[in-house]
């Protein structure tokens, strides 16, 4: 195996980690908070189905970067209102937001099947990318690339060095106390709602604009799923989270890199790695269960009211 | 300003109405979205809804469609209501419809009565052992089975993708991804002449009525229902909940698995790579929408059956995309679980509501 093939491997790992990045950070967020949205899956699609549309109509990515941000939101949006005004079950709420988000994409995109666009192309940092192997790695990337690095040394700030982290952690462990001490805690929840949605749908234009880049009903494949999982895998800190994105992307590229060392299995079978991989590490994750429940924001998940 | 005030007590009465309610908005929501997308509202409801119903042969493919959706959502129901959230019917249903092709197939050229239960308990098994797989996680390794049930639905899917595009795929049929025809022997027969209706469909009323048996007038449901309720009161009372657990994610499981046999033996006849068009999802829906109850489950089944055959109809008839089906199922999830609000809570004038909280009082 030479350099090149290696360097090219972990190029092509960065690229299927990053939408698993983006959705990750965005749910380690929302769950910081005490809030468990399954739905990420769904807000992927739309987000998806929302980019390509909007890129495809007016020639802008930028256009379509934006609509697929607002898609995520307004997805999250229904959640938020659902789950925290309405008191309902978060679980099964995520799921409807799944369920109605497969359905609303696949509709929405029903002319735009299997067409493609002129995706994003990359942005090498000048001078930086010309350093040979590390160059590559790192700073030869499409733009939303480095906007995932950047967001991802934004939450390890927020969780290490502010106020705000602290009390988005005070409302997930302890809502009660955390409105004790003045704390709003609906509105911070709602707004982290959004934020969450808001990078799931950025992820799921990265799929359609930039991965791909054309748009195809299901075409997340489950990586909302898988990127909840990287969130447990992750015990809730982003710097685990950033490495369990990539491990996972790896896992997905893996079947192409095993071709190209001239492993010979079935297509299908490999396309079971990144689910089965899931499994063995949540199990590898889960099976100290009082590492697990230190580690998850006590107030995961449970509905809360002012009283 | 009406704002939301909490009940001494749920209300029973919003308990019935709410998943009526959330039909009628759900209804209402799909006018408006026909309305938008310039198709007479009254005329696509009609197609979706009563057109499908208006002779023998669509009631018949009403409980073709039905009928693995109601015994997946009978299954969930035991699991949901024991607290454990299984969401792999759609695994354990394609499972099941892979064990069944493998029985099926060993006894393609042989003329024997009974290979065709033989399929369907292989069905039941292949189901059963699926879902074994995520309750041995969940209780050996503590793994979150919703995680889990989910990458068991991908990797089913998988599975059957790789059965049908080698071992399983028929060697005489030109390099189609397809299993082989099964024998005669090996399909449900037909129940009524001038539809697709077959004996599939009577299992479901035996599974129902056993299923309420089960939770209404056995100790075991009082065990499932009591750990849904309150896992320290089922721990104190020294039920078991690793021995519950097993029970309803196999049980759940081999009747998912039914449901993937019957789809295979029944109306499809051989393994092809899209057995269900999302029934194990909308197992989930029925399962919600009937209140985790036989009788509600069965109404909520047929509705979802209905929701499935006519989202087939609109496309041929009026052009529309099959995927509406998919946006009235999660419309209806999120109108129920909204609704559901009331039986918590009721709209009040005063204030100390949910949504405009009294201020905190002094205690003196």
């Amino acid at each position: 195996m030479d350099l090149d093939f290696f360097s090219a491997i972990l190029s092509a790992t960065i690229r299927t980690g990053t939408p698993l990045l983006l959705v990750a950070l965005g749910e380690m967020l929302v769950e910081k908070s005490g809030v468990l949205n399954l739905g990420q899956e769904g807000m992927l699609l739309i987000g998806a189905v929302a980019g390509f549309i909007a890129a495809s109509q007016s020639d802008s990515l930028v256009l379509g970067f934006m609509a697929a941000i607002a898609g995520g939101i307004g997805m999250a949006f229904i959640f938020a209102i659902v789950t925290l005004f309405l008191n309902a079950n978060q679980i099964a709420t995520g799921l409807a937001l799944t369920i109605f988000g497969v359905g609303l994409s696949a509709f929405l995109g029903a002319d735009y099947e299997g067409k493609t666009i002129a995706g994003l192309t990359k942005t090498p940092i000048p001078l930086l990318s010309d350093i040979p192997f590390i160059g590559a790695l790192f700073f030869d990337h499409d733009v939303i690339v480095y906007v995932s690095w950047t967001l991802f040394i934004g939450m390890w700030l927020l969780f290490k060095k502010s106020t705000l982290g602290l009390n988005i952690r005070a409302v997930g462990e302890n809502p009660d106390a955390a409105n004790a001490i003045g704390i709003n805690v609906i509105p911070l929840r709602f707004a982290l709602v959004l934020v969450g949605g808001a990078l799931a749908g950025l992820a799921g234009g990265y799929l359609s604009l930039v991965y791909t880049p054309l748009w195809t009903e299901d075409m997340s494949a489950g990586r909302g799923w898988i990127a909840l999982a990287i969130v447990v895998f992750a015990s809730w800190k982003a710097t685990r989270v950033l490495l369990g994105a990539y491990l996972f992307g790896f896992a997905s590229i893996l079947h192409l890199a095993a071709q190209g060392m001239g492993v010979n299995l079935s297509a299908n079978l490999l396309a079971m790695l990144p689910y089965v991989a899931t499994i063995v590490v949540l199990v590898i994750l889960s099976r100290n269960k009082l590492k697990l429940q230190l580690s998850e924001p006590l107030a995961l998940a449970k509905p809360w009211r002012k009283e | 300003m009406m704002t939301l005030a909490k009940r001494q007590q749920p209300s029973h009465f919003w308990v019935y109405l709410s998943p009526l309610l959330a039909i009628a908005l759900t209804l209402a929501t799909g006018s408006l979205l026909f309305a938008l997308l310039d198709v007479d509202p009254l005329h696509a409801l009609t197609t979706f809804f009563i057109t499908p119903l208006s002779d023998t042969f669509g009631v018949g493919e009403l409980l073709i469609k039905s009928t693995p959706i109601l015994l997946c959502a009978l299954g969930l129901s035991l699991c949901y209501r024991a607290g454990i959230w299984n969401i792999g019917a759609e695994g354990q249903l394609i499972a099941g419809s892979i064990s069944t092709t493998l029985i099926a197939l060993a006894f393609i050229d042989s003329n024997t009565g009974f290979s065709l239960p033989l399929a369907l308990l292989a069905g039941m098994l292949g189901g059963a052992v699926f879902a074994g797989i995520a309750a041995l996680l969940k209780y050996q390794f503590n793994t979150n089975e919703i995680l889990t049930t989910i990458m068991l639905n991908y990797i089913a899917y998988h599975l059957l993708q790789w059965g049908v595009h080698g071992p399983l795929r028929d060697p005489n049929g030109f390099n189609f991804p397809e299993s082989a025809l099964f024998d005669a022997n090996t399909i449900l027969p037909i129940l009524l002449d001038g539809t697709r209706a077959h004996l599939g469909v009577l299992f479901t009323p035996i599974v129902l009525v056993l299923t309420w048996v089960l939770l209404s007038k056995s100790f075991a449901g009082f065990q499932i229902e009591t750990l849904g309720l309150s896992p320290l009161s089922a721990r104190m009372a020294g039920f078991s909940s690793k021995k519950i657990g097993y029970s309803v994610f196999l049980l759940s499981g081999a009747l998912a698995g039914l449901a993937g046999a019957i789809e295979v033996t029944g109306p499809i006849g051989q393994l092809v790579p899209q057995v269900s068009p999302g029934y194990g999802f909308a197992a989930i829906i029925v399962a919600f929408l009937g209140r985790l109850h036989p009788v509600g489950i069965m109404l909520a089944g047929l509705l979802m059956g209905l929701i499935h055959l006519g989202g087939e109809l609109v496309q041929l008839e009026l052009g529309l995309p099959k995927s509406i089906t998919g946006i009235f199922q999660g419309l209806l999830l999120f109108y129920l679980l909204s609704c559901d609000v009331f039986i918590q809570y009721r709209l009040t004038t005063q204030p100390g509501g949910l949504l405009h909280p009294k201020k905190t009082q002094k205690v003196t």
